[in-house]
């Protein structure tokens, strides 16, 4: 790998450091704030279980897709890796979709992020999580165009592995906030 | 139609603008500054040539420059500042009502504080760095040069927001770290707290990105055969300066964020009802707020290593304790943040545990001051001006530290927070150790960015004005302090305080003369720069690689890269008389662009619209910075010129001339 | 192995570690207690898995991002961990006690020196 390479790759894995950081913070702030759910409702009372096990699922596969897109990148396979960076976007959006719908239900029943302390960091710990996604999908929007009408070299290589190590990376804030927001908040 | 109209403007007003005789001034002084500025520039056609030369740069020391320009402006408003407050209090006793209002008073110290910290200390810092760290590292420039004009940009943006405030609009009254509930919605409802959320937002993230840019520099640019333990000392104060920045600012912008969340979406995070939680603010501010303290000190100290180092002609005493050290601090640093709130009301075993772990962050701190002492034992010191500011550090900021150290048993700790002990302190050990070194470092760095040296003779009265004014001025704080005053008061009824903080104005106005003698040495020194050339690249005999090029350093750093193969890397090239190793190859230098400077200015204008409630020009703006972020990363890549071996020989050989070594 | 392969892998144990947290919790296989441990378990389970078959962790040339990754996670401890210690302490002296016991319970730490 050469060097200018190496240099971005770094950069941006320290760069994922610091947003691990950020939704340290968000968390320590969730887990402080759960109990605090003045006349509103409580965690377990607005969780939808299964929904959110399919969201995780889709998550995780198109995380996994991703890493598939990646390999097809490096075989220098541009049409394997379009139609899998395709199947990445397709899947986030089923995600962000699901999780708007969500967030949607509760406004219309009153749990909106007004209504407590603990609401407020739901909606923002995974609130922040979703504007991420979309950042992403944004991100996968401009290289899958990118794809289409550049001739495949380095550049773009490096550009779909960036893509790629951020996606990922969603996949795996993903797990925690399944686990402590709504597994534990369910249980 | 009206309420649309009305929407339309957000809550933009006319009695936006100020109405006090002293933010009146103030407001004058923002207009009329920036006025002068255009018109100087108009005046001497120089417009095209400010855009094109430093404005749309890539290159980290023109950046660094102008780093402390901003720095210096905003100094001058922070001294301001000071100088009202100090005013205030000198003045305002039992009946006497002072010269300014409880609310315009509030407004001027959380403006001080928060220019100080965030516009003055972590500017200069910056520009320091840019300033010095590539050449230090024998590379051409940063990883990433025009990540790092955003950074700069977008610091640029949080200067303008402050200074905006003061002309259209109010500023924060709570404090340089605006607490909830007073700084929610509830209590605070106008703009100040808004102003002073998003252009700390919006600096906060050129932080980071620059964090991340030195980081990836030292960690993958390094000249050939310099291994981490052959670089200077100063570069392992940046690493670990840079670590704490990276892993201490993410924590900033979420607690804004959330801050600004229950301010403009009204959430309930740090609000007194709906099972809000104010105290958590105060927790994770300091968690982040701890960090950045040593943020600004540690580069002060890697400054002072090279320093003294080149002073005393010695090798720095310690090199290995001193990189233990850094890193020390920089793990101890993450675990003493509740020794901002021990009378918050946490119990004893938690107080017990944070006043330990801060008694500790002293001893890696003692170990530095020891090794430099011993570093000019038996070396043939000059005392040139940077050495006087360090002889002010090293007895004044001693005593800063063993305050620190006295605060940090918290059963003292509850006699004297937020007292004007506490404050004697921090300034203390800001003025003396951070702002200290960054003057030393301006000093000692001067001729290599510019090719001349300051004026020595202006630059030491300067720095005797700074040591004997500071003391003036916060020694007896800490007597007020342990008398009973309270930080933040605009007025008070004991009258034995007063001559306290009469000396403690006049040591201000001390200050003030040093400032003076710093833009008097300024203009001195460039009105006699053919004097006072530095025709070798190497003014102070150095001892790093900075001092292997010629003054000033040309804009591509090294001609042919260094080959290192010893600390002090230079010194002992020219010890040996092996001369430099170099190897010629073709580089690509990036070329200018103004995008940094336009994503920042889309982003002040969403600033503005979030802080005046204009959602539509926010929300255009920020659409309008991810466009400009898209088009430039899918751009072709065609941002680079070359410059042949050729080309980089002759450059080289016409800036030679004259060159030792 | 192939790299596929190793994608595949990770992939399925992912799916296996969700759905265990996912039943262990919904069908209250363990008791409150030892549930919380469970399931933070099975995230970090989770987290390595991904890191090390999707993030390539561990495979040669990635020492600094270990490295940068390692620091981050002590930070990030002592950020969770530390705030919540923090804040239970403080809930517990300051939010569970009414004013007038607030009162006396600062005086009698103030008189204690602490």
């Amino acid at each position: 790998m050469n060097q200018l390479a190496s240099k971005r790759y770094f950069g941006f894995w320290l760069y994922l450091m610091t947003d691990c950081l950020l939704f340290a913070a968000l968390f320590a702030t969730y887990v402080v704030l759960r109990g605090n759910t003045a006349d509103g409702p409580r965690p377990s009372e607005i969780f939808n279980m299964p929904f959110v096990l399919v969201e995780t699922v889709i998550l995780l596969t198109s995380s996994f897709i991703c890493g598939l897109m990646l390999l097809a990148a490096k075989a220098n396979n541009v049409r394997r890796t379009k139609t899998l960076l395709f199947g990445v976007i397709v899947l986030g959006v089923l995600f962000l979709g699901m999780e708007l719908s969500e967030f949607t239900q509760l406004v219309h029943e009153g749990a909106g992020w007004t209504t407590s302390a603990f609401l407020s960091a739901f909606f923002t710990l995974v609130g922040t999580h979703g504007a991420h996604i979309f950042i992403g999908l944004l991100w996968a929007g401009a290289l899958l165009w990118l794809l289409q009408t550049r001739t495949f070299n380095d550049a773009l290589l490096q550009k779909t592995g960036l893509f790629a190590m951020f996606w990922h990376f969603l996949d795996v804030i993903w797990i925690f906030i399944f686990t402590i927001v709504y597994i534990m908040g369910a249980a | 139609m009206i309420d649309m109209m009305a929407s339309m403007w957000g809550r933009l007003a006319w009695d936006g603008f100020p109405g006090e005789l002293v933010t009146i001034g103030g407001a004058l002084a923002v207009v009329f500054g920036a006025a002068a500025v255009g018109a100087a520039l108009f005046y001497f056609k120089r417009w095209k040539w400010l855009w094109r030369e430093w404005l749309t740069s890539l290159d980290a020391k023109k950046i660094g420059v102008m780093y402390i320009v901003v720095a210096v402006i905003m100094l001058l408003r922070g001294v301001g500042d000071a100088l009202l407050l100090r005013t205030q209090q000198a003045l305002a006793v039992g009946d006497a009502g002072g010269v300014i209002t409880s609310d315009t008073f509030q407004q001027i110290f959380s403006a001080h504080g928060t220019i100080m910290i965030f516009f003055v200390a972590m500017g200069i810092m910056f520009g320091l760095i840019n300033l010095v760290l590539p050449l230090m590292l024998g590379t051409r420039d940063v990883a990433f040069p025009f990540l790092n004009s955003v950074s700069f940009w977008l610091f640029a943006a949080g200067m303008a927001l402050v200074n905006l405030s003061l002309v259209y609009g109010e500023f924060s009254a709570a404090g340089w770290l605006a607490y909830p509930p007073l700084s929610g919605l509830e209590y605070s409802p106008g703009v100040g707290i808004d102003y002073w959320i998003w252009s700390l937002q919006i600096a906060g993230v050129g932080s980071l990105l620059s964090g991340i840019n030195f980081l990836t520099t030292i960690l993958r640019q390094r000249a050939k055969g310099m291994s981490l333990m052959k670089m200077p000392i100063f570069v392992w104060s940046v690493i670990t300066t840079m670590i704490l920045v990276v892993f201490a600012f993410p924590i900033l912008t979420a607690t804004l964020g959330m801050l600004s969340l229950d301010r403009l979406m009204g959430m309930h995070f740090f609000t007194s009802d709906f099972g809000g939680n104010p105290m958590m603010y105060v927790n994770l501010i300091w968690a982040w707020g701890h960090p950045e303290v040593y943020i600004l000190v540690l580069p002060a100290f890697g400054i002072f290593s090279e320093v003294v180092a080149t002073f005393s002609r010695k090798y720095l005493f310690g090199y290995k304790t001193m990189v233990f050290a850094l890193f020390g601090i920089t793990f101890l640093s993450f675990i003493v943040w509740l020794h901002h709130f021990f009378t918050m009301g946490a119990g004893g075993n938690v107080n017990a545990f944070f006043g330990i772990m801060t008694m500790i962050i002293a001893v890696p701190t003692g170990v530095k001051i020891f090794n430099w002492i011993f570093t000019m034992y038996k070396g043939k010191v000059k005392f040139a001006s940077p050495m006087v500011w360090f002889m002010g550090f090293v007895f004044l900021f001693t005593i800063g530290g063993m305050t620190g150290v006295l605060m940090a048993v918290p059963a003292i700790d509850f006699q004297v927070h937020n007292s004007l002990f506490l404050v004697a302190h921090f300034h203390n050990t800001i003025i003396t150790g951070v702002l200290f070194g960054f003057f030393a470092g301006i000093t000692y760095w001067f001729p290599k960015i510019f090719g001349f040296k300051l004026h020595e003779q202006l630059g030491r009265i300067a720095a005797y004005c700074w040591i004997f004014g500071f003391m003036l001025a916060f020694f007896p704080l800490y007597v007020l302090g342990f008398m009973g005053a309270v930080r933040r008061i605009d007025h008070y009824d004991e009258p034995s305080w007063q001559i306290f903080f009469i000396i403690s104005g006049v040591g201000v106005l001390v200050i003030l003369l040093g400032i003076g003698f710093q833009l008097l040495q300024l203009g001195v020194s460039i009105w006699q720069r053919k004097k006072n050339l530095d025709t070798t690249g190497d003014p102070w005999n150095g001892r790093t690689l900075e001092w292997s090029v010629p003054s000033p350093a040309p804009s591509y750093n090294f001609a042919a890269t260094p080959q290192v193969s010893s600390r002090d890397a230079f010194w002992e090239m020219k010890q040996s008389g092996r001369g430099i190793k170099y190897v010629h190859e073709a580089i690509k230098v990036p070329k200018n662009t103004g995008a940094g400077a336009v994503i920042a200015g889309f982003a002040f204008i969403m600033a503005f619209g979030l802080i005046w409630h204009i959602w539509w020009l926010a929300f255009v703006a920020f659409v309008a910075v991810i466009v400009c972020i898209l088009k430039r990363t899918l751009s072709d890549e065609d941002n680079e010129r070359e410059l042949s071996v050729k080309e980089l020989k002759q450059l080289d050989a016409k800036a030679r001339k004259g060159v030792r070594v | 192995m192939s790299d596929a392969k190793k994608y595949t892998i990770g992939f399925v144990l992912s799916l296996l570690a969700t759905w265990l947290a996912y039943s262990i919790a919904v069908g209250h296989l363990v008791n409150a207690h030892a549930m919380i441990v469970v399931l933070v378990v099975l995230a970090v389970i989770q987290l390595v898995i991904q890191l090390v078959y999707f993030l390539h962790f561990g495979s040669p040339g990635s020492k600094w991002n270990m490295l940068a990754f390692v620091f981050m996670g002590i930070v990030l401890l002592i950020i969770v961990v530390g705030s919540l210690w923090i804040m239970a302490n403080l809930d517990y002296n300051m939010m569970q006690r009414s004013p007038d016991e607030k009162n006396s319970y600062m005086i009698e730490q103030s008189n204690k020196g602490f």
